[in-house]
């Protein structure tokens, strides 16, 4: 079962703002398919057994660039909702406690 | 002229092109007006290109220069998290209703090189998440067949489009079934590719080992045609296949199918739906199919194996949108709130929803418990179908437990719409082929109509739905043509 204060810790986490009914609905919903879901662990799996690895296997290729220099670049800034010249424009992220998470 | 827009498909249409019976730009004005016609009320658009006119002249001075191919002058239209550079592509999301596309998909890529028409883009699930269009955030897409229902999800408005003669081919995207459920929902035909077999370089990712793009369209013989361009190893994709990854099996005299009858028992599944499926069967085995029962034990993991293994993936893949590099922004005080606003702001409700419920499966303490065992029954599941098919060569089930719902029916309870996954989720667990074609109708008697009772019989579109081992295509087209009589 999980608790208001858990949908609340993990749209903290997630980065979602969320408003009173929005969470109580979440509550709910996600109890619902947790529940649902649930039913995995009734599953017997000797876990050691499954090899995680499986068959995925690494894909190399050299680490060199193919595009011009700055050949996507104004393409790619006019994209950024806040531009300052060359520069993709952020609120500063160290230093003052209104910040801290 | 006139172009019969219920005659076309890929071959017919590259014959009139080369016989000159009309040009790309006729061809381009008759779906214009087709879509002008019929989308007011079907919504499977939510953009037709501005430029049609001109990238059909431009194609039409390619083909007067000698330069034609297979899909010169098709009319396709790209589900809309699919990137054309320069265009919009939005994810059926306020997050990037006004986002341009910076590349080319690969898949686009290949189809602009093979001089394609490309007439806009397709309304959609919110970031491919949902299995109706109703979480889309521009409006839902109805069904042509009948529109008070719903198109299917999350790819409904490629769906919805090939069914109203809005475009010849589109393209979706699947990760739990959404190109073939929507296909089946309109009576048209989608793949969902072998993963790997397309590559994913420009398709927005949703679950990234899940995901693959696929064709939809009226006939078999169309959708393979368009998989065979624009399959193919990438190397901007490290998870493409080529010919060689998987080894076809040479099967002796006609393929056998295995139908995991005790699974189709189930509840939830309707009954119109088994008794479609039951004369399919019957029509398999007159064309001299042999059919045999097989057991697929931990099936009935599947369903809830997905709904772990996905939001987990979608958790990680929705981060990038922050209001930082792309997409919308909405400020608060400082940075923290600056993401709390936009993502609250430009991600619907199941978003939001899969987000979180990823987001706990994948945090410390319920790691194991959630995530992990769901990887590791993803892969018995995987080798229960490996399994199945030592003693048959296609898998065959319906494509969703129910015709086209109404709209509005399931959006109280979001499990109830997992619920129609049923079918489809295991061929994206188990990473194998698989095709949705129409198998008939069920008449409905439709009993309310703009708030009058009304009797009113409709007939809804079902699909069967065939799964063949990794790279196996081929065995699908083959089987589909002679299923439909296309050959």
């Amino acid at each position: 079962m999980i608790a208001k204060k858990d949908i609340e810790k993990l749209a903290e986490l997630a980065r979602i703002g969320l408003n009173e009914s929005e969470k109580d609905k979440l509550e709910k919903d996600v109890n619902s398919i947790l529940d649902y879901v649930g039913q995995i662990n009734t599953a017997k799996v000797d876990m050691s057994a499954v090899s995680r690895v499986g068959s995925v296997k690494n894909v190399m290729r050299e680490d060199v660039v193919l595009n011009e220099t700055g050949e996507n670049k104004e393409v790619l800034l006019n994209e950024a909702p806040k531009r300052e010249c060359d520069y993709v424009s952020v609120k500063k992220i160290l230093g003052s406690a209104d910040n801290e998470a | 002229m006139e172009i019969d827009l219920n005659k076309l498909d890929i071959k017919t249409v590259n014959k009139d092109l080369r016989e000159g019976k009309y040009k790309v730009l006729d061809l381009a004005r008759a779906y214009l007006k087709q879509i002008a016609e019929v989308d007011k009320d079907i919504h499977a658009y939510l953009e037709v290109y501005s430029d049609v006119e001109n990238s059909a002249r431009a194609i039409d001075e390619r083909i007067a220069s000698g330069d034609i191919t297979p899909l010169t002058g098709i009319p396709f239209t790209i589900k809309d998290n699919i990137l054309n550079k320069g265009k919009i592509a939005s994810a059926g999301s306020k997050m990037l209703e006004n986002y341009h596309a910076v590349y080319d998909a690969t898949v686009i890529k290949k189809l602009k090189e093979a001089g394609a028409l490309f007439l806009g883009r397709l309304n959609m699930d919110e970031f491919a998440m949902g299995g109706s269009t109703e979480n889309s955030a521009f409006g839902p897409t109805k069904n042509p067949h009948d529109i008070s229902r719903v198109a299917g999800g999350s790819s409904g408005g490629s769906a919805a489009a090939v069914a109203m003669n809005g475009a010849l081919i589109t393209l979706g995207s699947d990760t739990g079934g959404s190109i073939r459920q929507p296909a089946s929902y309109c009576g048209v035909v989608g793949l969902k590719p072998t993963y790997g077999a397309v590559s994913r370089y420009g398709l927005m990712a949703m679950g990234s080992s899940l995901d693959q793009i696929g064709p939809i369209a009226k006939s078999v013989t169309d959708v393979e045609i368009v998989f065979n361009i624009i399959k193919g190893k990438d190397t901007n994709d490290a998870t493409t296949i080529d010919e060689n990854t998987y080894t076809v099996k040479n099967i002796e005299g006609k393929p056998i199918i295995g139908i995991p009858w005790k699974f189709l028992e189930g509840p939830g599944i309707k009954l119109e739906v088994l008794d479609n499926f039951k004369e399919s069967v019957k029509r398999f085995e007159t064309l001299g199919y042999k059919v045999k029962d097989i057991s697929l034990p931990n099936i009935n993991y599947s369903l809830p194996v997905y709904y772990v293994v996905m939001p987990a993936e979608v958790s990680s893949n929705m981060a990038r949108f922050d209001g930082v590099k792309y997409g919308l922004l909405k400020e608060g005080k400082n940075l923290l709130e600056d993401y709390l606003k936009t993502k609250a702001e430009g991600f619907g409700p199941e978003v939001r929803r899969r987000i979180i419920l990823g987001t706990y499966v994948l945090s410390a303490g319920y790691y194991d418990a959630y995530y992990n065992k769901a990887i590791a029954l993803r892969k018995l599941i995987t080798e229960d179908f490996t399994n199945a098919f030592k003693d048959v060569d296609i898998i065959l089930t319906p494509t969703a437990p129910s015709p086209a719902f109404k709209i509005g029916e399931k959006v109280t309870d979001p499990l109830q719409l997992y619920l129609e996954d049923i079918f489809t989720v295991t061929a994206n667990l188990t990473g194998m082929p698989a095709i949705s074609i129409p198998s008939g109708f069920v008449e409905i008697d439709s009993t309310e109509r703009n708030n009058e009772i009304k009797i009113e019989k409709i007939s809804l579109p079902l699909g069967i739905q065939m799964t063949a081992r990794h790279g196996e295509e081929k065995l699908l087209f083959d089987t589909g043509k002679i299923f439909l009589n296309e050959i």
